[in-house]
C-alpha cells in the first residue's frame, strides 16, 4: 500500500536525532529462489545475531515459497564500489569479448 | 560532470538514484520523510485490522486477516530498510514516530467498529493505496522503487479479500447488509482524504514531481480512485454516502462532493478519533519490549567475546 | 480413514483429532493476540507466522475430525459453536501470554512436546492422520527452533531477562505433566497403531528441555502440584475468557456466511 502524509502548513520539518538507542545491527539478506540459481539480494533487516537474522529473514522474505536457502551478511561487512567511478570501472568496451562481434558465414552452420 | 549535473542527468534519463550516489540534501530529506512516513503507515496499519483478528468470524477469515496484517508489518520493514540506506537508523525512525515528529497516514486514526470495517478497509483503503502504488514502482530512488515492486506483488490479495468480505455481507442477512452499508458510510470520506489536500494547496508536490519521487498529483489519483470504486459499490448494491455524486458524460468521470477539509487537517494534526491510542499502543509495545532487545544484544555480545577468545 | 466398523475406535479417533485441533486453535489464538505487540517488527512477523501455522494445523485436524464424526460438522462449527466444557485442549495452551518471557516459556514447553508427537504420528496406521501430522511436523520443527533461540537469549542475556524467563517457566511448569497423560482415548489409538503412547514422549521432551535450560542458565522449576484436565474439558479460568472473543460473531449471528 502507498500512503502520502501531507505536510501541515506552518509546521517545521522534523530533524532526526541521535538520542535513539543503539539498536540491533543491520543485516543484508540473500535468498536462493531454487536449486541451481544464485542467491539474490532481497533486502535488509535488524537482528541481534546471525541465527536470529536467518530466522527473521525466512519469516520476512520467504512467505510466498520464494526460497530454499538464505544467506545473511552484516551490512558493515559489505564493501561497495564507488559510484563516482562507475564509468571508469564499468564502461570499458571490449566488443571482441562478445560472440556477435564475429562474422561467420551461414554455410558453416551453427558456431 | 559535477555531482549535481550527474544527479540531474540520472533524473532526466529516468534512471535510478542509488544509496551511495551524490544527491541534493533536500532530495535526501524529502525521501527520508516520505519513505519513513510510508513505513510508519504500514506499521500503524496493523492496529485497526489487528483489532479484529481474535474475533474473525471463521477460521479462513482469521487466517487471511493474520496474513494481511503480517504483510503490513513486512511492508513497513521493507520501507524502513529503504529509508536506512539514506542514513537514518531504525531506532531513530521509531523515535520520530513515537514522538510525533514523523507521521503516518490519517486513515489509520479511525476505529474499526464492526467486522464489516475489515471488508471496507481492504476494499477502500487498500484500493486507494494501490492507486498510488504502481506509480511509486517508477520512483527515482532505487531502494524505494524496489521495495514498492515487492509490496505491489504482495498487495494483490489485500484488496480482493476486503471486497470479498463486502460481497458476502451485502448478499447476506439484512443485518449483514446493514453492517456493510454502515462501514461504507464511515470509511468512504476518510478513504478519499487519503489522497491528501487538493493540488493547489499541496506544498511538497511540485518538487516531489520534479524529482520523480511522486509521479502523479493528489487530485489525479483521487479521481482515478473514485472512478474505479463507484461501480464496485453499485455492484454490491450499496449506496455511497455522497448526495452530490453524479456521472458527468462530458468528462466521463464521477463528480463528487466537497471533502470536509477541516476534519482532514484536524486528523492530520493529531485530533482524530484514534491518534492517541495508535501511538500509545506502539510506544507500549516498544517500551515493553526493551528488556527483550537488551537481552538479545547482551547475548550477542557474550557470544562474540566467547568466539574471540576461543 | 481406513474403513472400520468399530465405532468405539472411530469415536476415539474423533476425540483425539479434536484434542489436537483444539491445542492448535487455542494456542493460535493466543499467538494471534500478540501481533503488533512484539518487541520489534521482525518478531511481529514471526509471531504471525506461528499463529498462521497453528490455525492451519487446527483446520486440518478439524476437517478430518468432522469427516470421522460423520455428522456434517465443519471446521467453523467445531471452532465457534462448542462451549468451554467441550474444548479438549491442554490447559498449557490456554495460559495467558503475560510478558515475552512467559510466552516463550509456554511455547518452548509445548513445541518440545508437539514435535516428537507429530513425528511419531507420521507412522500412524491411519494414513490421513499420518499425512496431516507429517505436514505439521515440518512447521513444528521450525517453531521449536524459534522458541529455543529466544529462551536461550533471554535466559543467557541480562539479569532481568533471566529473571523474567525463569518466572515464565515457573508459571507454566505446573501445566506440563498433562502433556504425557493418556486415557482410554489414547489407549484405543495406541492399540490400533494409530498414535503413540503419550508417556513415551516424555524422555525426548525432558532431554530437549534439559539441554535448553542448561544453555539458558535456567533452573528446572520445583515440581508443584500439577494441574491438568483440559483433555476432558476441565479448564482453567483463562479459556472461559478467551472463548467469547473468539466466538462472538458466530454466536450473535447464527447460521450465516462470512
Amino acid at each position: 500500500m502507498s500512503y502520502d502524509v501531507p505536510h501541515v502548513p506552518g509546521e517545521p520539518e522534523a530533524e532526526s536525532s541521535s538520542s535513539a538507542g543503539p539498536g540491533f545491527p543491520l543485516w543484508e539478506v540473500f535468498v536462493r529462489p531454487s536449486r541451481g540459481l544464485n542467491h539474490v539480494h532481497v533486502g535488509s533487516l535488524h537482528a541481534p545475531d546471525a541465527e536470529t537474522a536467518m530466522q527473521n529473514g525466512r519469516d520476512v522474505y520467504t512467505r510466498r515459497q520464494e526460497g530454499v536457502s538464505i544467506w545473511v551478511v552484516p551490512s558493515a561487512a559489505i564493501h561497495a564500489t564507488d559510484p563516482f567511478e562507475e564509468e571508469a570501472w564499468f564502461d570499458s568496451h571490449k566488443p571482441y569479448r562478445h560472440p556477435t562481434f564475429y562474422e561467420i558465414p551461414d554455410e558453416v552452420g551453427h558456431m | 560532470m559535477t555531482p549535481q549535473e550527474r544527479f540531474d542527468a540520472l533524473i532526466a534519463g529516468d534512471e535510478k538514484v542509488e544509496p551511495r550516489d551524490w544527491m541534493p540534501d533536500e532530495y535526501r530529506k524529502t525521501l527520508i520523510r516520505q519513505i519513513a512516513q510510508h513505513g510508519h503507515s504500514e506499521v500503524i496499519g496493523q492496529q485497526p485490522e489487528g483489532n479484529w483478528i481474535t474475533r474473525a468470524p471463521t477460521l479462513r477469515r482469521k487466517a487471511i486477516l493474520i496474513a494481511k496484517v503480517q504483510d503490513e508489518a513486512g511492508h513497513g520493514l521493507y520501507l524502513y530498510s529503504a529509508a536506512e540506506t539514506l542514513g537514518i537508523s531504525r531506532d531513530e525512525l521509531q523515535d520520530m514516530l513515537h514522538t510525533g515528529r514523523q507521521k503516518y497516514s490519517s486513515i489509520f486514526n479511525y476505529p474499526t467498529l464492526t467486522w464489516a470495517d475489515i471488508g471496507a478497509i481492504g476494499w477502500l483503503v487498500d484500493g486507494a493505496a494501490i492507486t498510488n502504488q504502481v506509480m511509486l514502482t517508477r520512483t527515482s530512488f532505487g531502494p524505494y522503487a524496489r521495495a514498492m515492486i515487492r509490496i505491489c506483488k504482495e498487495e494483490s490479495f489485500h484488496q480482493r479479500q476486503g471486497y470479498e468480505i463486502m460481497l458476502v455481507l451485502a448478499n447476506g442477512s439484512a443485518e449483514q447488509k446493514a453492517m456493510a452499508q454502515d462501514a461504507l458510510d464511515r470509511w468512504w470520506w476518510p478513504a478519499l482524504m487519503m489522497f491528501g489536500p487538493p493540488d493547489a494547496e499541496s506544498t511538497h508536490t511540485q518538487r516531489a514531481v520534479e524529482w520523480k519521487i511522486k509521479r502523479e498529483t493528489n487530485d489525479e489519483l483521487r479521481q482515478r480512485f473514485v472512478d474505479a470504486t463507484v461501480p464496485q459499490a453499485h455492484f454490491l448494491g450499496l449506496t455511497i454516502p455522497d448526495p452530490d455524486l453524479r456521472w458527468d458524460d462530458e468528462s466521463e468521470r464521477w463528480e463528487f462532493g466537497e471533502i470536509d477539509w477541516v476534519e482532514f487537517w484536524e486528523v492530520v494534526k493529531g485530533n482524530g478519533p484514534c491518534n492517541k491510542e495508535r501511538i500509545a499502543h506502539k510506544v507500549k509495545a516498544w517500551s515493553d519490549g526493551a528488556w527483550v532487545r537488551e537481552a538479545a544484544r547482551a547475548h550477542a555480545t557474550k557470544q562474540t567475546r566467547m568466539e574471540a577468545s576461543a | 480413514m481406513t474403513q472400520t466398523v468399530d465405532s468405539a475406535l472411530r469415536s476415539a479417533l474423533f476425540t483425539y483429532l479434536v484434542r489436537l485441533g483444539d491445542d492448535s486453535l487455542v494456542l493460535g489464538q493466543r499467538l494471534a493476540e500478540l501481533v503488533s505487540w512484539q518487541p520489534d517488527l521482525e518478531e511481529d512477523i514471526a509471531v504471525a507466522n506461528l499463529a498462521l501455522d497453528h490455525i492451519g494445523h487446527c483446520r486440518n485436524f478439524y476437517a478430518y475430525a468432522g469427516a470421522v464424526e460423520g455428522k456434517g460438522r465443519d471446521e467453523d462449527q467445531l471452532a465457534f459453536l462448542r462451549d468451554e466444557r467441550d474444548f479438549l485442549n491442554l490447559v498449557l495452551c490456554e495460559q495467558p501470554n503475560g510478558d515475552f518471557g512467559q510466552t516463550m516459556a509456554r511455547q518452548l514447553l509445548f513445541d518440545a512436546w508437539r514435535l516428537p508427537l507429530l513425528e511419531a504420528l507420521r507412522d500412524s496406521a491411519d494414513a490421513q492422520l499420518g499425512g496431516i501430522a507429517g505436514k505439521a511436523a515440518k512447521e513444528a520443527r521450525y517453531h521449536l527452533q524459534h522458541s529455543v533461540t529466544w529462551v536461550v537469549r533471554l535466559g543467557d542475556g541480562t539479569q532481568e531477562s533471566n529473571e523474567r524467563m525463569q518466572a515464565g517457566l515457573d508459571f507454566m511448569w505446573r501445566y506440563t505433566d498433562e502433556l504425557f497423560w493418556g486415557d482410554e482415548v489414547e489407549a484405543a489409538l495406541v492399540a490400533a497403531g494409530m498414535a503413540p503412547d503419550p508417556a513415551s514422549l516424555r524422555s525426548t521432551w525432558e532431554t530437549t528441555i534439559g539441554d535448553v535450560l542448561d544453555r539458558a542458565h535456567l533452573r528446572r522449576p520445583a515440581d508443584p502440584r500439577q494441574r491438568g484436565g483440559g483433555r476432558t474439558g476441565h479448564h482453567t479460568e483463562a479459556l472461559g475468557r478467551m472463548l467469547p472473543e473468539l466466538q462472538f460473531l458466530q454466536r450473535s449471528y447464527p447460521g450465516l456466511e462470512w
